[in-house]
C-alpha cells in the first residue's frame, strides 16, 4: 500500500490531458489526499507534449515528487520523454492505438490499454481520457463510484446521457486494467486517506485572486502573459458580483498607471504581469512611490531575460524587482511560499500599500502560481482591511484657499490621504518633487525633507509584518541552514525532513518579507549555522548576495541554483546538502 | 445650490510657462467652463502628463494628479473607473498624447470613457527645448532635425475619428470664446471627449505662430449646412482644410464604456464596502472544494 503516490498523464497538447488530471485529483482531493500537479507545458497553442504529473500523499506535500509510479501515456512520445522519472517498480499504461513500445534498456512493466477502442465502442474516442482514468482506478485500487459526483459536477449539464457514459467508460477502463493486473501493477494500490475533512484544491494564482477580492479589490487593469493571466481570467468572472470589473488594456503600462489611477480615486486596484510586463512598469512603480499612492502588483516570475523560458519556472526577478526602479522609493516585497501564504499575503499586501502608502510587490514564481496544490480552506476571521490613514469623508477647512497637507511631514512619515471628492482636502499629487500641499518644490531643504519622510514609511515595516520568516524548528545552532523563498519550500522542507531521520542537524529559513530585508530575524540564525546554503531558481545566487549584502558572512553562505527551467525536486536539494555535510563532518 | 466662479478653480500658483504661451489660455478656458458648469473643485480631477502642458494639473484648483510622461489617458480612466461621479479632465501636449502615449489615446478613444482629454498642441517639444514633434510638418527645423523633418505630421481629428471617438474638436487658444464652449461641451457629452487645441510656443516654434494660425484657420461654425453628426461629411471638411478646423468636428451619440460594462456598480467604487459578504466568500471558497 502506497502512502505517497506519483502518476503523470501525457500526450499531445489539446488532446484533454489537463482535464484527465482534473477530473483524478479533483476526486481524490475530496476522499481527503493531500495532492501536488505540475503541469509541463510549452508555449504553443496545441500540438507538442505536455504532461500533469500529480502527486497524491496522505500527508502534506508542497512540491513535485522525485519519481515516479505510474505513466499514464496517449502517444510514443510520453513515453519516450518521461519513462526515466520511473522508479524501477513503476508501470506504464498506454494507448493500444499506437501500438506503445518500451525503451529497450527500461525495467519497467507496460500495460497497453485499448483506451480509444474502448471509448469508440462506447460512442466516442473523445471518452479515451475516462476509459484511462478506469484504468487508473484499478492500479490504485479505487472505487469507481467515487468519481460520480465530479463526473456529475462537469458533464451534468450537458444534458443526455452525458453523465452515464463517462462513467461505463470508466468502468470499462477498471474492468480491462483488473484482468492483466500483474504483481508489479498491484503494488501500487493506494492506501486510504486517513482525514477527509473539506479542504481546497486549488492554483497559487487562485489563491492571489481570491485573495485580492477578498482584500476588497474592484478594479483589475491588466495585460495577459504567461504565467499572470489566471488572475484577471479569475476576476473577469467574479468581480461583477460586488460591482467591479476588469479591463484587458492596450499594455502593461497602461495597465498599472490605470492602476494607480483608480487607487488615487480611492478605491482598491491591482494588477499582475510577469518579468517582461514588471519591466514595463517600473517607471510606474516609480511614480507610486513618489506620489504615494498605494499600489500592488504581482510579479509571477518565469524564466527570463527576454522572452526567455516563458512556461518553464526560475526566481530571477529579484534584484530587478527590489532595484529596477530610478531613483529611490521606499518599496515592499512580499514572497509567499504556498497558495495559502499567497492568499493571505495578498490582503497583507494590499493593507500595507494603504497604510504604507507605496508600491508593494507581491512576488510569485510559475512553480507557486501554477502548481495545483491542496490548500486548508480559508479563514475568513482572519480577514481584515486596513486602510492606515484615509480620509473619505469631508473635513473641514482652515482657511478658504489653503491646500490640504497631502504630504505633510509626520514622525512616521505617513501623511494623511484624502481621495478626491472630498471637501476640504483639494491638493497636488505629482510625481515632481513637491512640498507638504503637492506643489513641485526644487529647494534643497524641500527636498531632503520629502526624501527623509517617504524613507521614514518602512523603518518599523520589518516588526510589524505578520510573518517575515518561517522556519522550520525553533533552534539556532546546526550545521547546516537551508534557506530559499517562494516555491522552494515544499522541496527543501522534504530534503530537510530526510536528512533529519539520517540523525544530521538541519534546519530551513525561508523568506517571506524580500524587501526591507527582515535581517534582524534572519541574522541569529545565520550566526548559528556552520554553513548556509541558499537554495534558488536562477543563475547567479541573487537571494544569496541579498542576505550577503545584508547580513555579512560572506564566506559562509553558499548557493544552490538550478536554472535549467523545472522546478526543485526534494532529492536534488538532499543529495547536495549531504554531499555538503559528508565532505565537512565525516571526511575531516 | 451654490454656484461657482472662475475665482474657485485659481490656486494662485504662477505657471512656469514663456510670457505669450497657448496653455494660459487653456488653462483659463477650463477653469471658466468648470465655473460655468457650475462644477466644485472638489469634484473635478485633471489628471496631467509630462512636458510644459503637464504642469497644467498644479495651476487649476482642484484635485490633481501630474503623472508621467505620457500615461495621462490610463492614469484619467484609472481615477473615473474608480469613482463615476468625478469629472475628469485628462490633459496633456501633442507629445504626450501622439508620440509616446499615442498607444493609449487611440485605446482610449476606443473605449469611450466618460473623461475629456485636452491636448495643448504646439507643434514641437517646448521643455526639451525645441525638438520635433510628431505634429511638426514635414521640413520643419529644429535641433533633432536639423536638415528639416523628413517625417510627416500625424493629423488627430482623422486618426480619433477612425479611432471611435465620440466627440472629437479642435479650437485655437486665442479664441477663448469656442475653447471655452468647447470644452464645456466635451465635459457635458457623455463618452470619451478629444479636444486639440493649437497653443502656440512663442519660444520655440517660430513657423506655427499666433499670427499663422489667424490666416490658415477655417471655423467650422463658418461653413453652411457643417453638420457634426455626419461623419463623411467631417472626413471630407478635414481632408478639404488640411485638418486646418476649429470647432465640434464631430459627435456621436452612443453609450460610454461605463454604462456597457455588465455588474459594474453605479455608485462610486471608491464609496463602497470593501468587505466581502461571508456567505459570498463561503461560495467562492466552494468553489475549490
Amino acid at each position: 500500500m502506497k502512502k505517497d503516490l506519483s502518476w503523470k498523464v501525457g500526450g499531445q497538447q489539446g488532446e484533454g490531458i489537463e482535464s484527465t488530471g482534473e477530473i483524478l485529483s479533483k476526486t481524490l482531493n475530496r476522499l481527503g489526499f493531500y495532492l501536488y500537479g505540475y503541469r509541463h507545458f510549452s508555449s504553443r497553442i496545441k500540438g507538442g507534449h505536455t504532461n500533469n504529473k500529480i502527486r497524491i500523499s496522505t500527508r502534506k506535500v508542497q512540491t513535485v515528487a522525485d519519481d515516479l509510479d505510474i505513466l499514464l501515456a496517449f502517444d510514443q512520445e510520453t513515453i519516450d520523454l518521461n519513462y526515466h522519472e520511473l522508479h524501477e517498480k513503476g508501470i506504464i499504461i498506454a494507448d493500444t492505438k499506437f501500438k506503445p513500445v518500451k525503451p529497450e534498456d527500461s525495467t519497467v512493466e507496460l500495460y497497453p490499454v485499448p483506451f480509444t477502442e474502448i471509448a469508440s465502442k462506447l460512442g466516442t474516442s473523445l471518452m479515451k481520457n475516462m476509459v484511462a482514468i478506469g484504468a487508473t482506478c484499478a492500479v490504485m485500487d479505487l472505487k469507481i463510484g467515487d468519481f460520480s459526483v465530479v463526473i456529475q459536477e462537469i458533464f451534468g449539464r450537458k444534458g443526455g446521457d452525458m453523465v452515464g457514459k463517462n462513467m461505463e467508460a470508466i468502468q470499462e477502463g477498471y474492468a480491462y486494467m483488473q484482468q492483466s493486473l500483474g504483481e508489479k501493477a498491484s503494488a501500487l494500490f493506494l492506501a486510504k486517506a486517513e482525514n477527509n475533512h473539506k479542504r481546497m484544491f486549488m492554483i497559487g494564482n487562485d489563491a492571489i485572486a481570491l485573495g485580492a477580492l477578498t482584500a476588497g479589490v474592484r478594479f483589475m487593469p491588466a495585460y495577459p502573459i504567461t504565467p499572470a493571466s489566471d488572475i484577471m481570467e479569475y476576476l473577469i468572472k467574479k468581480l461583477p458580483r460586488v460591482g467591479g470589473t476588469v479591463i484587458q488594456t492596450e499594455d502593461e503600462i497602461a495597465a498599472v498607471t490605470m492602476a494607480i489611477g483608480t487607487n488615487y480615486a480611492g478605491a482598491r486596484s491591482f494588477t499582475a504581469s510577469s518579468g517582461p510586463g514588471i519591466s514595463l512598469m517600473m517607471e510606474a512603480i516609480g511614480l507610486s512611490g513618489m506620489t504615494e499612492t498605494p499600489l500592488v502588483v504581482v510579479d509571477t516570475q518565469r524564466g527570463g531575460p527576454s522572452t526567455g523560458l516563458p512556461t518553464k519556472q526560475e526566481q530571477s526577478d529579484l534584484m530587478a524587482i527590489i532595484y529596477g526602479n530610478h531613483g529611490e522609493i521606499p518599496k515592499v516585497v512580499i514572497a509567499p511560499s504556498t497558495a495559502e501564504e499567497a492568499f493571505y499575503d495578498t490582503i497583507e499586501a494590499f493593507n500595507i500599500a494603504d497604510e504604507y502608502q507605496c508600491p508593494v510587490i507581491l512576488l510569485s514564481d510559475l512553480q507557486l502560481s501554477l502548481a495545483k496544490q491542496t490548500v486548508e480552506t480559508f479563514d475568513f476571521d482572519k480577514v481584515h482591511i486596513r486602510r492606515g490613514k484615509l480620509i473619505t469623508s469631508d473635513i473641514e477647512q482652515t482657511e478658504e484657499k489653503d491646500y490640504f497637507k497631502r504630504y505633510e511631514v509626520t514622525e512616521d512619515g505617513i501623511s494623511p490621504r484624502v481621495i478626491p471628492g472630498v471637501k476640504g482636502g483639494i491638493h497636488h499629487v505629482t510625481g515632481v518633487e513637491h512640498d507638504e500641499t503637492g506643489r513641485p518644490n526644487e529647494t534643497a531643504h524641500n527636498r531632503k525633507q520629502q526624501m527623509d519622510k517617504r524613507m521614514r514609511k518602512l523603518s518599523n515595516l520589518t516588526e510589524r509584518f505578520p510573518n517575515p520568516i518561517t522556519v522550520n524548528v525553533p533552534t539556532k545552532r546546526t550545521n547546516l541552514l537551508l534557506i530559499g523563498f517562494n516555491a522552494t519550500r515544499g522541496a527543501i522542507e522534504e530534503a530537510v525532513q530526510r536528512l533529519r531521520e539520517e540523525g544530521l542537524n538541519v534546519n530551513h529559513l525561508q523568506i517571506r518579507l524580500i524587501h526591507p530585508f527582515p535581517t534582524a530575524a534572519i541574522k541569529p540564525y545565520i550566526d548559528g549555522a556552520d554553513h548556509v546554503l541558499v537554495v534558488e531558481s536562477n543563475a547567479t545566487g541573487q537571494l544569496a548576495n541579498i542576505i550577503k549584502m545584508n547580513v555579512g558572512h560572506v564566506d559562509k553562505i553558499q548557493s544552490m541554483l538550478k536554472y535549467d527551467g523545472d522546478p526543485f525536486q526534494p532529492h536534488y536539494i538532499y543529495d547536495a546538502s549531504k554531499e555538503l555535510l559528508e565532505h565537512v563532518y565525516i571526511n575531516n | 445650490m451654490s454656484t461657482s466662479t472662475i475665482k474657485d478653480f485659481r490656486n494662485g500658483v504662477k505657471p512656469n510657462w514663456c510670457p505669450g504661451c497657448g496653455d494660459f489660455s487653456v488653462q483659463a478656458a477650463i477653469q471658466r467652463s468648470a465655473a460655468n458648469l457650475n462644477l466644485s473643485p472638489e469634484d473635478l480631477a485633471v489628471i496631467s502628463g509630462i512636458g510644459c502642458s503637464g504642469r497644467i494639473s498644479g495651476y487649476i484648483r482642484s484635485y490633481g494628479l501630474h503623472g508621467i510622461h505620457g500615461r495621462a489617458l490610463p492614469i484619467a480612466q484609472g481615477v473615473k473607473m474608480g469613482n463615476r461621479d468625478l469629472t475628469v479632465v485628462a490633459a496633456g501636449g501633442d507629445g504626450d498624447g501622439f508620440a509616446i502615449g499615442i498607444g493609449h489615446t487611440i485605446h482610449a478613444m476606443r473605449r469611450n470613457m466618460d473623461i475629456t482629454y485636452i491636448v495643448m498642441d504646439n507643434q514641437i517639444y517646448g521643455l526639451t527645448k525645441g525638438q520635433t514633434s510628431p505634429r511638426s510638418e514635414d521640413g520643419f527645423i529644429t535641433p533633432s532635425t536639423p536638415e528639416g523633418s523628413i517625417e510627416k505630421a500625424l493629423s488627430p481629428m482623422e486618426m480619433a475619428i477612425t479611432s471611435g471617438a465620440s466627440f472629437v474638436a479642435q479650437c485655437f487658444s486665442a479664441d477663448i470664446k469656442e475653447l471655452t464652449a468647447t470644452i464645456e461641451a466635451g465635459i457635458q457629452h457623455k463618452g470619451f471627449s478629444i479636444i486639440n487645441v493649437y497653443s502656440p510656443c512663442v519660444t520655440y516654434n517660430k513657423v506655427n505662430t499666433y499670427d499663422w494660425f489667424k490666416e490658415n484657420l477655417t471655423k467650422l461654425s463658418d461653413i453652411e449646412g457643417y453638420d457634426a453628426s455626419n461623419r463623411e461629411m467631417a472626413m471630407n471638411t478635414l481632408m478639404k482644410h488640411n485638418s486646418l478646423v476649429t470647432g465640434v468636428v464631430y459627435q456621436e451619440m452612443k453609450p460610454s464604456y461605463q454604462e456597457l460594462v455588465k455588474g459594474y456598480a453605479k455608485r462610486p467604487l471608491a464609496h463602497m464596502n470593501l468587505e466581502l459578504q461571508p456567505k459570498l466568500f463561503d461560495e467562492l471558497v466552494n468553489e475549490f472544494v
